[in-house]
C-alpha cells in the first residue's frame, strides 16, 4: 500500500511537470494555430542555461531561475514568433511542422554547440529538505513542483479571464481578424504567448532536469508528453488538459512502478507517453471535410521521359566510373547517400506529391532493415518482400489517424518512432539491447553482388528505378490524383475518390519504399543496430529534404548526398557539429515556404543558362543525349516530341514555373458567409 | 430559351422508377444555436432544372453541403433514386451519380484545366484503374472543354485563369463523372453576358440528356430564363415555389430579397417607428423567427 | 456637404491572384452623412469594405478618411483613428462573454466603464446577459454587442457591412432602429446592404455598385428604381 502512495506521489510530481509544459504548448497553439514541436527542445536548451547560471556562473539558485523564467525564455519566445513562426498558422501545416522541427533541430545543434558533452548535474531545489506524510518521505522539490503547477494553472485562468491582455488572447483565438478591426493587435498577443509558453517549457525543463538528468535528447520528448495530455483538451481546454497531464504522470509512474522488469513489457514504460498519445488519438471524432481553400503551388517541373532517362544513364555511369577507384570507407558512405537518396524519394511522393508530413521516415528504413534480415533472403524477393513489410506497418499507422488532419498524423508518426525506437528495436527478438545483427548481400538472379563498388552500383540502380517510377507516377492518373487530393480535398470526395484509403496507400507506399532503402543498407553495411535507425534521424531527414527540394527527384539525390555528408562534416569538425545543426535548420525555415528547394534554384540555372549559352553549345554538339549541357532546350526538345507523340503528362507542370502560388476566386469574400459554418 | 424541358431518355439511364431522383425532406442545420436551414424540402427531377434562390445566408450552400454530404444535418433527410443517403460518405454519393459545383471555387489550382477534368474522369473509373495507363478518354476531355467553352484554356494552371472560367471548369469536372444530378453553387457569376446566354443554353441540353439540375443562383434573368422550378430560401425555410411567372409575382419574394415591399408604406425618412412590422401574410415568416431567434 | 469628406475613395483597384474585383471605385461619403452602399452579389461591396477598413491590400487608388492618406494603415492602425467597421456575419468573439467582448472595445480609447454603460443604457438585454457567452446568444443579440461598439466609440466614420445578415426581418428592423439613433448623433456612416429599403430609409445618399464599380449615386429614392432592375431581373 505505502508503495501505491509513493508511486502515485511520485505520478502526480511528473504530472505537475507535464502540465506545466503541457499548458504552454497549448497557449502557443491555441492563439498562434502553430504546434511547436520543439517546446520539448526549448526546455531542454533552458534547462542547459539554467545549469550555466547557477552551476557554472555560481550566481544563486533563485536569480538564476529568475532569469531563465522571466528573461531569457521569454525573449527566445518572443524572438521566435516575431522572426520565425509569424504568418505560420495561416501556413498549410506541413509548412508549419517542417519550421518547428527546424527549430527543434536548431536548438539541439545550439545546445551541443555552447555545452559539448560532458558530466554535468543540476541538484534538485531545497536539495536534502524533505517531509514525511502518510508515513512517507516527500522531497520539498516535488512539493515545489506540484505547487508551481498550481500558481500556473492559476495564474494562467486568472491572466486569461481577469485581464484585458488575457481577454484579447482569447478573441484572437477566435477571430485575429476582428481583433484588429477592435483596435488590438494580434501579432503582439501572439508574440506574448510565445513568451509564456516558453518560459513554461522552461520550468517544465528546470524541474524534470534535476530527475531525468541534463541530455540533449531525453528532454526533446517532452514534447509527446505535452501533446499527449493537451490534445485530452483538444488542445485548446486548459483545465482538461491539466487532467490530461496528471492522468499521464500517474500512469507512466504505475507503469514503472508495477510492470515486470524482464521482457518486452519492461520496455513499455520507456513508451507510454507515446502509447497514450495513440489511445488518445484514436478516440478522436472525425474531422470534417474543409472548403474553400484553393490553393496551387508550383511544383518544380517533371522532366521529359528523354531528359530523365539521360540523367539516369549519366549518374549510373557516374556512379560506376567514381566506384571503381574508391576506398571501402568512402565506398560506403556513397552506398549511405544512395540509401538516403532513396528514403528522399519515398518523402518526395508522400510530402512533395502529396502535402503529407512524416516524421518517421527513418523508423521505416529500420522496419526494411529488420525484415531483410530476418527474411534471410538476400535476393530481389527478400528487398521486396522488406519493402512490403515496411508498408504494412506503415499503413497501419496510417489507418487510426488518417481521417484526422495533417498535424495528427505527422505526430502519431513521431510517437510511432518513438515507440519503435525505444521498444521494439531493442527488442531482444528485433536488433537487441545495444546489438546488431548480420545481413547479407543480395544476390540478382543467381548473381551473388560482392564487391562493395558492385553494390553501391546496384543502389543507384535502386535509386534510378525507383526515381523513374515515381516520375511515371507522377505524371500519370495516379500523380495527378494525389496534386487534386492536396489541393482540393472536398473537391476530390464529391468526385468519387475515397480519400482515407488513399491516403493509407499513399503513406504505405512511402514506407514501403524507406524499407526498400532499409533493406538495401542492411546489405551494404553487413550489420546493422538499432542506434542507426533513431527517432531523431527523421527530423534531419526532413530538414535536409525540404533543403534541397522535397518535390523533386534531383533534389531526393543531392538530399541524400547532403544527409550522408552531414556526419562526416560533424566528424571531421568536432568543434562545430552542433552549428551544421543549425545551419540547416536556418536554411529548412528559410526554405520551408518554397517546398521545391535548392534542386529548383538549380532548374532555373539551367534554364538561365540555357538561354545564355544552350544555342551556342548546341551548335556545336549537334549529337543531343549530353546531360549537364542544357535543361531548358532538352523540355523544348521534349515539347515537339510530345507534340508529336503525345506524351501529354511530361510538361504540363512546366506551365507556370517562376510564378507565385495565388489564390483563386475573387468571389471568395463575398460568399464566405454561408460556408464558414460548415468549417 | 429553350420551351418545356424534355424527359429522361435517350441512352442516358435515368430513374424511371418514379418519384424525385433527389429529395430533401424536413432537413434542418443548427450551428450552435443559429439555424441555418429550417425544415427545407424540395425535390429535383430528371430533365429539369430547379433553382434555389434568396438572399445571401439563407442556407443555400449549407443546403448543396446536406445534399453533397459534406454537411451532416441536423435533422431530416436526404433520399437519392429513392434511397436514404444522409450518412452516406461523400465520395459513395458520387459514385451513385451527384455531381457539386462550389461558390468557393475548389478547382486543383496546381493542375492545368485539362488535368483537372482527366483527374476527375480517372477518379470516376476508380483509383485503382488510375494504375492502368490512361489512354482513350483524351477526345472525351477535349469534347467536354469544348462543350462548355474552356477549350481555350486548356493548358493554363487553374489557379490562374477568371473565375467565370474556373467555374465552368468545376462543372466539366462534374460532367467528366457523368452524373445524374448536377448540383450547381452560384455557376454564373464572373461570367459576361454572351457568357452567360451561352451557359443557359448548356444548363438546357444538359437537362434534355435526362439529368436533373440543381442550381443556386443570383442572376435573375439566367434563373428565370432557365428553371422549370424555383424555391426561394429564406432564413432557412422555404418561404416559395413555383414556376418563373408564380416566383416573380410572389410578394414573399420581393421581401425576401428587398427588405420590405411596397405596401410598407413610402420611404418617410429616419422615423423607423412608422415601420409597420411585418405581418403574417407571407406563409412561413413568423415560424422562421422564431427559429432564428431561438 | 461643406468640408473635409470623411471618406474619399479615388480610382481603387483590388484584386485576388491575378483576379481583379474592385475596378476603379470613385466613392465620397460627406462629414456626418449616411451612405448607403447597394448592389448585387459578388459587385465587390465587401472587397470594398475590406480594403477602406485596412484587412485588404489595394493595388492601387488612394483613400482619405478625414483628409489623411491612410492607404498603407492596417486595421488596428486606422480602428485607433477612429475607423469603427462591423463586419459582415458574426462580429463578436463567440468564446468570450458578453462583458468580455465589450471590455476589448475600449482599445478605441474610450475607458471600459464607459462602454459598459452605453452598451447597457442602449440596450438593457445586455446588461441580463453579460456572464453569457457571445456565441450563446442570437445573432441578434450579437449585432447589439457589434453596435455598442459603435455607439460608445463615438467614431469617426462607421462602416457597416450586411448587417442584417440571417436575421429575421423583425430584429433587423431593431437593428436599424439604433443605426437611425447613431445618426442622429452626427456619426457619419457607410452602410452595405443587401436589403435595399430598410438601408435607403435611413440614408442620405446611396451608391450602386456592379462589377467592381460604382455605377451610380444619388438620392435613396432614385436610387430605389435601379435597384428593383438589378436585384430582381429588368421583367419584374
Amino acid at each position: 500500500m505505502s508503495s501505491f502512495l509513493a508511486f502515485t506521489i511520485f505520478g502526480l510530481v511528473s504530472g505537475a511537470a507535464y502540465a506545466i509544459a503541457a499548458s504552454g504548448l497549448v497557449l502557443t497553439y491555441s492563439t498562434t494555430r502553430v504546434f511547436n514541436i520543439a517546446h520539448g527542445a526549448l526546455g531542454m536548451l533552458l534547462s542547459f542555461v539554467f545549469w550555466d547560471f547557477s552551476v557554472r556562473q555560481g550566481m544563486p539558485t533563485l536569480l538564476a531561475l529568475a532569469l531563465v523564467l522571466f528573461v531569457v525564455a521569454p525573449g527566445i519566445g518572443w524572438f521566435l514568433q516575431r522572426f520565425v513562426a509569424r504568418d505560420l498558422g495561416d501556413a498549410p501545416v506541413s509548412v508549419s511542422l517542417v519550421v518547428t522541427v527546424a527549430i527543434l533541430v536548431a536548438t539541439l545543434g545550439l545546445a551541443q554547440q555552447v555545452w559539448p558533452p560532458e558530466a554535468r548535474s543540476v541538484q534538485p531545489f531545497f536539495a536534502g529538505t524533505s517531509f514525511e506524510m502518510f508515513g512517507f518521505f516527500i522531497t520539498a522539490h516535488q512539493v515545489l513542483t506540484i505547487a508551481l503547477s498550481l500558481v500556473v494553472a492559476v495564474g494562467l485562468y486568472v491572466l486569461l479571464n481577469r485581464t484585458r491582455i488575457g481577454t484579447a488572447m482569447r478573441a484572437s483565438v477566435d477571430n485575429p481578424e476582428l481583433l484588429k478591426l477592435f483596435g488590438g493587435q494580434p501579432e503582439r498577443v501572439a508574440a506574448l504567448s510565445w513568451a509564456i509558453g516558453t518560459s513554461l517549457a522552461a520550468l517544465a525543463g528546470v524541474l524534470l532536469v534535476s530527475t531525468i538528468g541534463l541530455d540533449y535528447y531525453a528532454l526533446l520528448l517532452l514534447v509527446i508528453n505535452a501533446f499527449a495530455a493537451a490534445i485530452l483538451g483538444r488542445l485548446k481546454n486548459l483545465p482538461l488538459t491539466f487532467v490530461g497531464a496528471m492522468a499521464l504522470g500517474l500512469i507512466t509512474s504505475y507503469a514503472s512502478g508495477y510492470l515486470p522488469t524482464e521482457g518486452l513489457l519492461n520496455s513499455v514504460r520507456n513508451v507510454v507517453p507515446a502509447l497514450f498519445l495513440f489511445a488518445v488519438i484514436i478516440a478522436m471524432p472525425q474531422a470534417q471535410l474543409r472548403i474553400g481553400q484553393v490553393k496551387g503551388i508550383v511544383s518544380a517541373p517533371l522532366p521529359s521521359p528523354f531528359k530523365a532517362l539521360g540523367w539516369s544513364g549519366a549518374l549510373l555511369l557516374g556512379v560506376m566510373l567514381l566506384a571503381s577507384g574508391m576506398s571501402e570507407a568512402n565506398l560506403l558512405l556513397v552506398g549511405t547517400a544512395a540509401t538516403y537518396a532513396i528514403v528522399m524519394l519515398s518523402m518526395v511522393l508522400l510530402t512533395g506529391y502529396g502535402g503529407h508530413v512524416s516524421l518517421a521516415q527513418i523508423t521505416f528504413v529500420g522496419v526494411g532493415a529488420l525484415a531483410y534480415v530476418k527474411l534471410d533472403q538476400p535476393n530481389l524477393v527478400g528487398v521486396l518482400l522488406a519493402g512490403l513489410v515496411a508498408a504494412g506497418v506503415g499503413a497501419l499507422v496510417a489507418l487510426p489517424v488518417i481521417r484526422l488532419t495533417g498535424l495528427y498524423l505527422a505526430l502519431a508518426t513521431l510517437a510511432f518512432a518513438v515507440i519503435m525506437d525505444k521498444m521494439i528495436f531493442q527488442a531482444d527478438f528485433a536488433f537487441g539491447f545495444n546489438g546488431s545483427l548480420n545481413a547479407e548481400r543480395l544476390s540478382i538472379l543467381t548473381f551473388q553482388v560482392e564487391s562493395t563498388s558492385a553494390y553501391v552500383w546496384v543502389m543507384a540502380l535502386f535509386f534510378v528505378v525507383m526515381g523513374l517510377g515515381l516520375l511515371v507516377v507522377r505524371a500519370g492518373p495516379l500523380g495527378r490524383m494525389l496534386v487534386a487530393l492536396r489541393d482540393s480535398p472536398a473537391a476530390c470526395g464529391t468526385l468519387g475518390l475515397d480519400q482515407r484509403w488513399f491516403r493509407v496507400g499513399l503513406f504505405a507506399v512511402s514506407a514501403g519504399m524507406a524499407g526498400v532503402a532499409g533493406a538495401l543498407y542492411a546489405g551494404l553495411r553487413g550489420t546493422v543496430g538499432a542506434a542507426e535507425f533513431q527517432f531523431f534521424g527523421s527530423f534531419t531527414l526532413l530538414l535536409l529534404a525540404v533543403v534541397f527540394g522535397v518535390t523533386s527527384v534531383t533534389g531526393a539525390a543531392l538530399g541524400g548526398i547532403g544527409l550522408m555528408m552531414l556526419p562526416v562534416l560533424q566528424a571531421d569538425y568536432p568543434q562545430i557539429a552542433g552549428l551544421f545543426f543549425v545551419v540547416i535548420a536556418v536554411g529548412a525555415i528559410l526554405l520551408a515556404r518554397d517546398p521545391n528547394g535548392l534542386a529548383n534554384q538549380l532548374f532555373r540555372l539551367g534554364h538561365l543558362l540555357d538561354r545564355r549559352f544552350g544555342n551556342r553549345i548546341r551548335e556545336r554538339i549537334p549529337v543531343l543525349p549530353v546531360p549537364g549541357g542544357s535543361l531548358g532546350g532538352m523540355r523544348e526538345h521534349a515539347r515537339a516530341e510530345q507534340d508529336a507523340n503525345a506524351h501529354a503528362e511530361a510538361t504540363l507542370d512546366t506551365v507556370g514555373l517562376g510564378g507565385a502560388s495565388h489564390q483563386a476566386g475573387p468571389e471568395g469574400t463575398e460568399g464566405r458567409k454561408e460556408t464558414a459554418g460548415v468549417q | 430559351m429553350s420551351s418545356s424541358p424534355v424527359p429522361s431518355g435517350g441512352g442516358h439511364r435515368a430513374d424511371v422508377r418514379g418519384g424525385p431522383l433527389l429529395e430533401v425532406d424536413h432537413v434542418v442545420v443548427q450551428f450552435g444555436g443559429v439555424t441555418a436551414v429550417n425544415e427545407a424540402c424540395f425535390t429535383a427531377d430528371p430533365g429539369t432544372v430547379t433553382g434555389l434562390i434568396g438572399p445571401n445566408g439563407a442556407g443555400k450552400t449549407t443546403c448543396f453541403n446536406v445534399i453533397s454530404g459534406l454537411q451532416k444535418p441536423t435533422r431530416g433527410k436526404v433520399r437519392f433514386q429513392g434511397k436514404d443517403v444522409t450518412s452516406m460518405p461523400v465520395h459513395r454519393r458520387s459514385k451513385r451519380g451527384m455531381g457539386r459545383t462550389f461558390q468557393r471555387l475548389e478547382a486543383f489550382g496546381s493542375l492545368s484545366v485539362r488535368d483537372n477534368v482527366r483527374v476527375a474522369a480517372d477518379i470516376h473509373r476508380g483509383a485503382l484503374a488510375g494504375l492502368l495507363p490512361g489512354g482513350g478518354h483524351g477526345k472525351n476531355i477535349d469534347a467536354l472543354l469544348e462543350r462548355v467553352g474552356i477549350a481555350a484554356y486548356a493548358q493554363e494552371r487553374a489557379d490562374s485563369i477568371p473565375t467565370g472560367t474556373a467555374r465552368l471548369l468545376e462543372l466539366a469536372r462534374c460532367l467528366a463523372g457523368d452524373p445524374k444530378l448536377l448540383l450547381l453553387d452560384e455557376p454564373s457569376s464572373g461570367l459576361d453576358e454572351t457568357e452567360t446566354d451561352a451557359f443557359g443554353e448548356l444548363l438546357r441540353d444538359l437537362a434534355a440528356e435526362g439529368r436533373a439540375i440543381l442550381m443556386v443562383e443570383h442572376d435573375m434573368d439566367l434563373v428565370m430564363a432557365v428553371c422549370d422550378t424555383i424555391h426561394v430560401l429564406d432564413f432557412g425555410s422555404i418561404i416559395a415555389s413555383g414556376d418563373p411567372a408564380e416566383i416573380r409575382r410572389d410578394p414573399a419574394v420581393q421581401k425576401a430579397y428587398l427588405g420590405y415591399s411596397d405596401e410598407d408604406g413610402d420611404a418617410d425618412g429616419h422615423t423607423r417607428t412608422d415601420l409597420p412590422v411585418v405581418t403574417d401574410d407571407t406563409l412561413v415568416i413568423p415560424a422562421v423567427r422564431e427559429g432564428a431567434e431561438a | 456637404m461643406s468640408g473635409v469628406p470623411i471618406l474619399e475613395v479615388v480610382d481603387l483597384h483590388a484584386a485576388y491572384g491575378r483576379i481583379e474585383v474592385l475596378r476603379g471605385v470613385d466613392l465620397v461619403v460627406p462629414k456626418g452623412a449616411v451612405m448607403a452602399l447597394l448592389g448585387p452579389n459578388g459587385a465587390g461591396k465587401s472587397t470594398l469594405v475590406k480594403v477602406i477598413s485596412g484587412q485588404k491590400k489595394p493595388t492601387s487608388g488612394d483613400i482619405h478618411l478625414g483628409g489623411v492618406h491612410v492607404k498603407a494603415s492596417g486595421p488596428e492602425e486606422l480602428a485607433r483613428l477612429g475607423l469603427c467597421t462591423i463586419p459582415e456575419g458574426r462580429s463578436v468573439f463567440p468564446n468570450l462573454t458578453v462583458e468580455e467582448n465589450l471590455l476589448l472595445m475600449s482599445y478605441a480609447g474610450v475607458p471600459a466603464e464607459a462602454v459598459l454603460e452605453t452598451a447597457f443604457a442602449y440596450f438593457p438585454r445586455l446588461k441580463e446577459r453579460r456572464k453569457q457567452f457571445a456565441g450563446t446568444m442570437s445573432g441578434g443579440e450579437q449585432q447589439m454587442v457589434a453596435m455598442s461598439r459603435a455607439l460608445a466609440s463615438d467614431p469617426a466614420l462607421l462602416l457597416l457591412d450586411e448587417l442584417s445578415m440571417g436575421l429575421a426581418p423583425l430584429i433587423v428592423d431593431e437593428l436599424y432602429e439604433t443605426v437611425g439613433r447613431i445618426t442622429e448623433t452626427g456619426v457619419s456612416i457607410l452602410c452595405i446592404e443587401q436589403f435595399a429599403r430598410t438601408a435607403l430609409k435611413i440614408s442620405d445618399y446611396a451608391a450602386v455598385m456592379s462589377g467592381g464599380r460604382v455605377v451610380a449615386t444619388g438620392e435613396p429614392g432614385e436610387i430605389l428604381e435601379t435597384m428593383s432592375d438589378v436585384i430582381l431581373g429588368g421583367a419584374a
